[in-house]
């Protein structure tokens, strides 16, 4: 399934996708994060039958994505985004550049 | 030369006038429905404090929400460009300069000159403005000037989990019924408050000296809790910082000029 | 007291219970249940090999704890059923962690996808949930499986929560809302503003340039629907759309809103509100089965 984590309110919309069909909780995610932004469940709170582990983006973080990533997204000369670069299966996308 | 900025903001439309590049005189007014009104108002209220008539006035700038109604602007400034020049025109020694008016707040990166080169703005949510306090405010029943010096009475540090003034309206209700003193209330607003602004300083950098003008810079408690937030000991707030755009605004039109 | 006494009023929806009456649990091999506390409702539905055999549908209190067991103990009232008869219990709901007799707990996300699925029919595809203060969109496969979800419980802006202030505002009851928002003579702009504190300001700026009650409340209707449109359009609408949760009750949003979407939604007769606490005992039910599901 693909997981969106995160709002849209006035201000813009901030959604992080995760691809759980392609995520095994390798959990490199969650090192590459300067902050706290991903967690791996050993069981997936969406989806009871999984077997595997999975990343998923806690309430209280995605609640406040726009200020959780800030600090990979300054406003220019932005390199790449970590969680991005150092998923192997390419499950992370995010929405918003800004 | 006498030149007059007008800042027509979201909730209070502010004046000065500079004469060579001094503040002269100040007037402010409540926007209200009608911002032309609003804004004659206010400069009529500058004007006095100056002690000149309209006629001496050489010049107009004008900036905010409703720059658009400043009919008399010789030049409209763009807000960020106004934030970054006031910073520099109060404290030369400004490189990051904050904006926390009644619905918007912003955060922008200056050069040694007050140009603007980086910025992170936060609009159209209220979580994210001077409306988050007040809307608190009036859900624990405490005047706003108050909410300021009752945060700073408390050593707490209760988490919001709400993130949207509405939602964190019932939350604080709750914290209320849940016995929770006002002070502790408080502060656990501003933090929130000031963090959600903290961050964005964050994404365009913490470089000192550290400027907050706008309307809320007046909240004692934000600027503590912002200070301890980001690990600094100071932060610069000039006088009366609500009319900050507004200077910013004349300073640029004078330099163009 | 006056302020709290008046919101009750604008909140006011009535709290129910319902048994099957084909239903007797004595022949049941496995008894499965749901509760779903929510932010402002609390659910409770009792399965019997799968099939609905009891619910509860409440407001729910200030302690979730509390709010599942009135929830459950609603549900079972009048059955016979002891609580020692439950073979698995899931919890769900933004307080699924504090349900004390939950065997485990599944997030709201899966169990509305499998009660959406249960309640309209194997042909739901995609499920719009809005609740009080959070709305979710939800595509699912044909065994009500999800395949890709979406909710934001960050901004009131088109949340129940949301609406009831703007309701407050206005001094209109929330339940008349939906039809007021129709009596106007044309169509208004939607108001600009999807923060619900700015559009409060916008809406007495409005109300002082003359514009009619219900005129506002048109124009907020259409601006939420608009709102709820571009959260779903990230994940799609397939054919197949049912929408659950409170905001459900709301014409004045669902029909703006449906009509920006273009598909039409299906229909139940079913409580729409139970779907969460549904798709739990449903899982329940799986769990068991599969022999996966072991009382604590």
């Amino acid at each position: 399934m693909i997981a969106n984590y995160g709002y849209k309110d006035g201000s813009g919309d901030y959604f992080i996708a995760v691809d759980t069909d392609k995520c095994d909780g390798c959990g490199r995610c969650v090192e590459a994060c300067p902050g706290t932004v991903f967690e791996v469940m050993d069981e997936d709170p969406n989806d009871p039958f999984r077997e595997d582990p999975v990343v998923i983006v806690a309430r209280d973080k995605g609640r406040k994505l726009k200020y959780e990533c800030g600090p990979c997204k300054p406003p220019t000369n932005r390199p790449a985004l970590p969680c991005i670069e150092a998923c192997p299966q390419d499950a992370i996308s995010h929405s918003w550049d800004r | 030369m006498i030149i007059a900025g007008i800042d027509c903001g979201a909730k209070n439309t502010k004046s000065v006038i500079l004469r060579d590049g001094k503040i002269i005189g100040k007037g402010m007014t409540l926007t209200g429905f009608d911002q032309a009104s609003a804004v004659k108002e206010s400069l009529d209220a500058a004007l006095k404090d100056a002690g000149i008539d309209a006629k001496d006035v050489d010049k107009i700038s004008g900036t905010g929400a409703g720059m658009e109604e400043i009919k008399d602007a010789s030049m409209k400034v763009n807000e960020i460009r106004a934030m970054a020049k006031a910073a520099n025109y109060f404290f030369p020694s400004a490189r990051t300069v904050t904006d926390v008016g009644a619905e918007m707040g912003r955060a922008v990166k200056i050069d040694e000159r007050g140009k603007a080169i980086d910025f992170a703005i936060n609009e159209k949510c209220a979580a994210g403005a001077g409306a988050f306090i007040e809307a608190m405010a009036r859900a624990i029943e405490v005047e706003l000037e108050e909410m300021g010096p009752m945060a700073l009475q408390s050593d707490k540090s209760i988490p919001m989990n709400a993130q949207c003034a509405i939602f964190a309206e019932s939350e604080v209700v709750g914290l209320i019924h849940a016995k929770t003193v006002k002070e502790d209330i408080s502060k656990a607003i501003h933090d929130a408050m000031a963090s959600r602004i903290v961050s964005m300083i964050r994404r365009i950098g913490v470089n000192e000296d550290i400027v907050m003008i706008g309307g809320v810079a007046l909240n004692p408690g934000f600027v503590g809790c912002l200070k301890r937030e980001l690990g600094i000991d100071r932060v610069y707030i000039p006088a009366d910082p609500a009319f900050g755009a507004a200077v910013g605004a004349a300073v640029v039109l004078k330099e163009e000029a | 007291m006056g302020e709290e006494e008046k919101k009750q009023e604008y909140w006011r929806w009535t709290e129910s219970n319902w048994k099957n009456p084909g239903i007797k649990w004595e022949d049941a091999k496995i008894v499965t249940v749901g509760i779903d506390v929510g932010s402002v409702s609390s659910q409770a539905v009792v399965m019997t090999d799968g099939q609905v055999y009891a619910y509860s549908n409440m407001r729910t209190g200030s302690d979730s704890p509390e709010s599942a067991r009135n929830a459950l103990n609603l549900g079972l009232e009048g059955t016979s059923m002891p609580e020692s008869r439950i073979d698995y219990c899931i919890g769900t709901g933004y307080g699924r962690v504090n349900v004390p007799m939950a065997d485990r707990s599944i997030t709201e996300i899966a169990c509305h996808a499998r009660g959406a699925h249960f309640i309209y029919g194997p042909e739901v595809r995609t499920v719009l949930d809005i609740g009080g203060q959070d709305c979710k969109a939800i595509r699912c496969d044909q065994k009500g499986k999800v395949t890709n979800f979406l909710m934001n419980d960050k901004c009131a802006a088109g949340t129940g929560r949301g609406m009831e202030v703007f309701a407050d505002l206005l001094s209109v009851p929330i339940v008349d809302v939906g039809e007021r928002s129709f009596e106007v003579k044309e169509e208004p702009e939607p108001v600009s503003s999807i923060c619900v504190v700015y559009a409060k300001t916008e809406a007495t700026g409005l109300l002082r340039k003359g514009w009619a009650v219900n005129e506002v409340l048109a124009a907020y209707c259409s601006a939420m629907g608009h709102r709820i449109f571009t959260l779903i359009e990230r994940i799609g609408i397939e054919k197949g759309f049912a929408i659950t949760g409170g905001l459900a009750k709301n014409r004045g949003v669902i029909e703006r809103l449906t009509k920006e979407i273009g598909v039409e939604p299906m229909h139940t007769e079913w409580d729409t509100q139970i779907a969460g606490a549904a798709g739990a005992a449903l899982f329940g039910y799986a769990l068991v089965q599969k022999g996966k599901g072991r009382r604590k």
